[in-house]
């Protein structure tokens, strides 16, 4: 190929058409999931006929998937910056300052539609991507968490997709030795033909090590590092925008094939190269794969790029352009080099046993011309393929506001002991400690709370051994369905807002958030009005508590034949402890502690689990949340936390009162005796109620802590004290916590130990 | 005590066990790339824990295999002494280094959690600063840990005292199988770490580097390493 054709700025000479390739028709235009007045865009910017590489390339690039077209003019409301953060949405992953010369990078993303075909894999290379995510940037990672929903238990293929889905997770993160620290499980028949899983990474970089996509340099070397493509994930973009049908299971050659294995060894090779000045800028192949990450990169760069599809390190012979253009096969990434650092680079890569190819270089025609063995292939404009991309402003109805519910509408139970065994032995709230012990929890040993010992999982940073003492980052994953599905802007507000209290509830500062959308058909009014609602809670959340949204991902069309899931903006959030030696967990492990409720009680009972589980009506308002309330609470906590005044702290959410108390005793194998106020109203509404903005605390001065909040303007009942080993409600219930253990810890491991 | 680390592609525990060395010795460990087939003189080697050519074939074998580990097998016959940790474990026992295999845990599924281990002697370089008899807390996280060897090989290891660590109920019970809570792999004996002959080589499944802190899993893997440091320094 003569340079002098591929740096033109315009196309001198349309490509040269490949052996056997097909005419496209209007049936290869819909195969490839273009509308037809977005094909007639494709022919405006092109000016002729696409080749078959283009035409795939176009269909990647405008995927609802790669291109948020259904999304892009909601996701604009939401907060993005504040003093702290460092990279907002746009990038792999977002970028938040954590002090001395630190930054966290996070980011969480969906894998369901592949977790659905293909449970183990799809989760696996769900975890291996958002890793890629996050060390793309430079940082190495330092935590996984994941949310994960499944169907309804009884569903002939959940058990059989919570064991794969789970042992991916853990295959994929165990071998990359990365601890998968926290995360959430929920069951629901709405999720039974599209299960959730949501892989979220956090890592850490020093603040002047971070690395972006934005390609500089005309000339510079495109280099290709990391697995051989192989055939594997072809249109996974494609695939994972589109609704379901009963024939799903055809698409299980979309999904893509992980090797934990390389992906350690691209990950290390990679570090090793950032620690040199190497590299310009850095792109891991994702979702379309080489497309995508090589338009990203010259786009944003406003440059263009040569890729010599030839020189792409293949699995197998006879691969074509088109299928090396999309081609999802896992651990790869697509590097700028300054010029002369080829050789340094491909020592490091070569040392570690991974492919290494220059595959072309930057052009300043912001053209993406693509050659194959000499010949020009496809060639595309690539501002127009970012600024002509669809963009929907969808229709959209809002949710109503469903009638509150009394709590006197409730029937109280027959017997509170019975009530809470069953509550707490129900698949949302019973122990997935089945989930967790597959999952390497404790490598790097800096795993200072663990899954179920508090409401966020808190990690020591490494590397900031200076000082006397460590900072901590507490992460954690939130939403709750079920409010979201009854009322949209609640439910936004509500996810943010349990978040950043299970990162108060530690001690830890909240900082940022992730956001990871999973919704139904965006065709739907009623669908896409879920997704503005939740849009506008989150965003009103964020604004009111400082908790500016830094990454995120979008995953739509969670829907099988025609049955959408309930909408899911799952919240995964950072943030920080300067002394970790100062934070809490929820565990309960001594006797005389005193037990305080702080924040408001109304025994909200509309949509909660109690009403779920024990009267089978999932109906009323969600609990209702006061932003500026959580924000005094919530800060009140984290003073009294910081201040040493805390043996122990737990959030208030599902379940209410009565579970959060059984959660910290059976964590720190203590019990607890407690009475109710005598202003409590209908008991079953104080402790099952799920009112929002509560912390439970225990403490070794009751009388202090009362007065500090009678101060601060909270809302502050001394409930009881901890000792023995019952959970007693002098009255009401007297249960032994080994009776309790067992309902709590046997549903899970009975459940997937049972035959199908 | 000057320590080495060997690291393989797909190790991934090298980290922590530097970080439990450097906790106690105050000086950071060696890391020696497995393609060494030299590599500075120590009062230690370490092979730790990890997914070595990603536990492909058979955990262990291929790291058997590569050039440092003709090196350690060359030292270990000198008597230098070498802690096997988890994979670690596995690919000295794939060396020839200790007998017996780590066969898929018996519930076929991986397993991270604190376990108890019974220490079964003083008299080690590995375990003199734990009492025979004591109950040490510290994790697993392994698929592959299940340890076998035929009888006469068992019968060696248990007559000539090469059996360091069992997995124990919380009160220290040994006696016959445990439940897999305790014994999380279905080891034979309920054995989690042995020696070889001479006391020099010792492998175990559970990860003491990760329980040396008290924020961090508390501090009872401690003592091996300071035990090491009174041994060799």
């Amino acid at each position: 190929m003569s340079k002098s054709t591929a740096t033109a700025g315009v196309e001198k000479n349309p490509p040269v058409k490949l052996p056997n390739e097909p005419a496209i028709t209007p049936q290869i235009v819909a195969e490839h999931g273009l509308a037809p007045d977005e094909y007639q865009r494709v022919l405006n910017i092109m000016g002729r006929t696409p080749t078959m590489v283009e035409l795939g390339i176009f269909s990647a690039m405008w995927s609802e998937h790669c291109s948020y077209k259904s999304s892009k003019v909601w996701l604009k409301k939401l907060p993005t910056s504040a003093p702290w953060v460092i990279q907002g949405p746009g990038e792999n992953a977002g970028v938040i300052d954590i002090g001395d010369g630190q930054a966290a990078i996070f980011k969480m993303e969906s894998h369901n539609h592949p977790s659905y075909i293909e449970p183990y894999q799809g989760a696996a290379t769900g975890v291996g991507g958002i890793l890629r995510d996050v060390f793309t940037m430079g940082a190495r990672p330092v935590a996984n968490l994941n949310a994960l929903r499944f169907g309804d238990p009884s569903h002939p293929k959940t058990r059989h997709l919570v064991s794969g889905v789970v042992a991916g997770i853990g295959g994929y993160g165990n071998c990359m030795g990365i601890p998968t620290v926290g995360g959430e499980t929920n069951f629901h028949a709405a999720y039974n033909g599209n299960i959730l899983v949501n892989a979220m990474t956090v890592g850490v970089a020093p603040t002047d090590r971070i690395f972006y996509a934005a390609a500089a340099g005309i000339g510079n070397p495109l280099v290709y590092v990391g697995s051989k493509t192989g055939r594997d994930g072809i249109h996974g973009a494609t695939m994972a925008s589109t609704e379901f049908s009963e024939d799903s299971e055809e698409k299980r050659p979309t999904v893509q094939v992980g090797d934990p294995f390389v992906e350690k060894l691209l990950l290390e090779a990679c570090l090793e190269l950032m620690a040199t000045d190497a590299i310009v800028a850095i792109q891991d192949m994702g979702a379309a794969g080489l497309t995508s990450s090589s338009f990203e990169m010259a786009a944003k760069g406003g440059l263009g790029v040569i890729v010599e599809l030839d020189k792409v390190p293949m699995r197998e012979t006879g691969m074509n352009p088109y299928e090396l253009m999309l081609s999802e096969s896992q651990e790869r990434m697509l590097i700028v080099l300054k010029p002369g650092r080829e050789e340094l680079a491909r020592r490091i890569f070569e040392k570690w046993e991974l492919d290494f190819a220059v595959i072309g270089h930057l052009t300043d025609t912001e053209r993406m011309v693509l050659s194959w063995h000499g010949d020009i292939v496809g060639n595309i404009p690539i501002p127009p393929l970012v600024t002509e991309a669809p963009m929907y402003e969808r229709p959209w109805t809002l949710t109503p506001l469903p009638p509150a519910l009394d709590a006197a509408e409730v029937p109280a139970p027959k017997d509170y002991k019975a009530s809470l065994l069953a509550l707490m032995g129900c698949p949302d709230l019973a122990s997935k400690a089945w989930i967790w012990h597959q999952y390497d929890h404790l490598i790097m040993g800096n795993t200072a709370i663990r899954p179920q010992d508090g409401d966020a999982a808190l990690v020591r940073v490494p590397q900031s051994t200076k000082a006397s003492s460590h900072k901590g980052l507490a992460m954690t994953s939130d939403c709750t369905p079920r409010y979201v599905q009854a009322h949209p802007e609640t439910g936004g507000r509500q996810a943010v807002a349990e978040a950043w209290r299970n990162i108060t509830a530690t001690g830890a500062r909240p900082l940022a958030v992730t956001d990871n959308m999973n919704f139904g058909n965006p065709q739907k009014p009623e669908i896409m009005g879920q997704f503005a609602g939740a849009i506008m809670g989150m965003a009103e959340a964020c604004k009111a508590l400082d908790f500016p949204v830094v990454s995120g991902n979008v995953s739509l069309y969670n829907e099988t034949e025609g049955r959408p899931i309930l909408p899911t903006p799952t919240i995964g959030a950072v943030g920080v402890i300067d002394d970790i030696a100062k934070a809490v967990s929820s565990r309960l492990t001594k006797a005389g502690l005193a037990l305080v409720l702080l924040g408001e009680t109304r025994g909200w009972l509309g949509q909660s689990l109690y009403l779920r589980e024990l009267c089978g009506r999932e109906e009323g308002a969600p609990p209702p949340v006061d932003l500026a309330v959580e924000r005094r609470n919530g800060d009140f906590v984290r003073g009294e936390i910081l201040g040493g005044r805390v043996a122990a702290c737990h959030d208030l959410s599902d379940g209410g009162l009565l579970v959060g108390l059984a959660e910290m005793c059976l964590a720190g194998g203590t019990g607890v005796t407690m009475k109710l106020p005598a202003d409590a109203g209908p008991p079953h509404g104080y402790l099952y109620g799920e009112d929002q903005g509560r912390y439970l605390v225990a403490t070794d001065d009751g009388g202090t802590l009362l007065a500090a909040a009678a101060a601060a303007g909270v809302p502050a009942t001394l409930l009881g004290y901890a000792g023995g080993q019952a959970l007693v409600v002098e009255g009401l219930l007297a249960l032994p916590l080994a009776e309790l253990r067992a309902a709590h810890e046997a549903w899970l491991p009975t459940y997937m130990n049972s035959a199908a | 005590m000057k320590a080495a680390v060997l690291v393989f592609p797909g190790s991934n525990r090298e980290g922590d066990v530097a970080q439990a060395i450097e906790l106690v010795t105050g000086r950071r460990p060696t890391m020696v790339w497995h393609g060494d087939g030299d590599f500075e003189k120590t009062d230690l080697i370490v092979v730790p824990g990890g997914f070595s050519y990603g536990d492909y074939l058979r955990c262990g074998a291929m790291a058997a295999q590569s050039p440092v580990m003709a090196e350690v097998k060359r030292r270990a016959a000198m008597g230098v002494p070498v802690l096997g940790i988890c994979n670690g474990f596995q690919i000295v026992a794939e060396a020839g280094l200790l007998p017996g295999v780590l066969m898929r845990n018996a519930g076929l599924k991986f397993v991270c959690a604190d376990i108890h281990l019974k220490v079964e002697t003083s008299q080690s370089l590995f375990t003199n600063r734990y009492q025979a008899g004591q109950v040490i807390k510290v994790p697993v996280a392994h698929a592959e840990g299940n340890y076998f060897a035929d009888a006469e090989t068992l019968k060696r290891l248990e007559d000539r005292g090469q059996v360091a660590f069992r997995y124990c109920a919380p009160d220290g019970t040994v006696d016959g199988p445990l439940g897999m809570e305790a014994n999380p792999n279905g080891s034979i004996n309920n054995i989690a770490g042995i020696f070889n002959e001479t006391k020099t080589v010792m492998g175990l499944m559970p990860h003491p580097e990760n329980a040396t802190e008290p924020m961090f899993g508390g501090t009872d893997g401690k003592g091996l390493f300071e035990g090491l440091v009174e041994a060799l320094s």
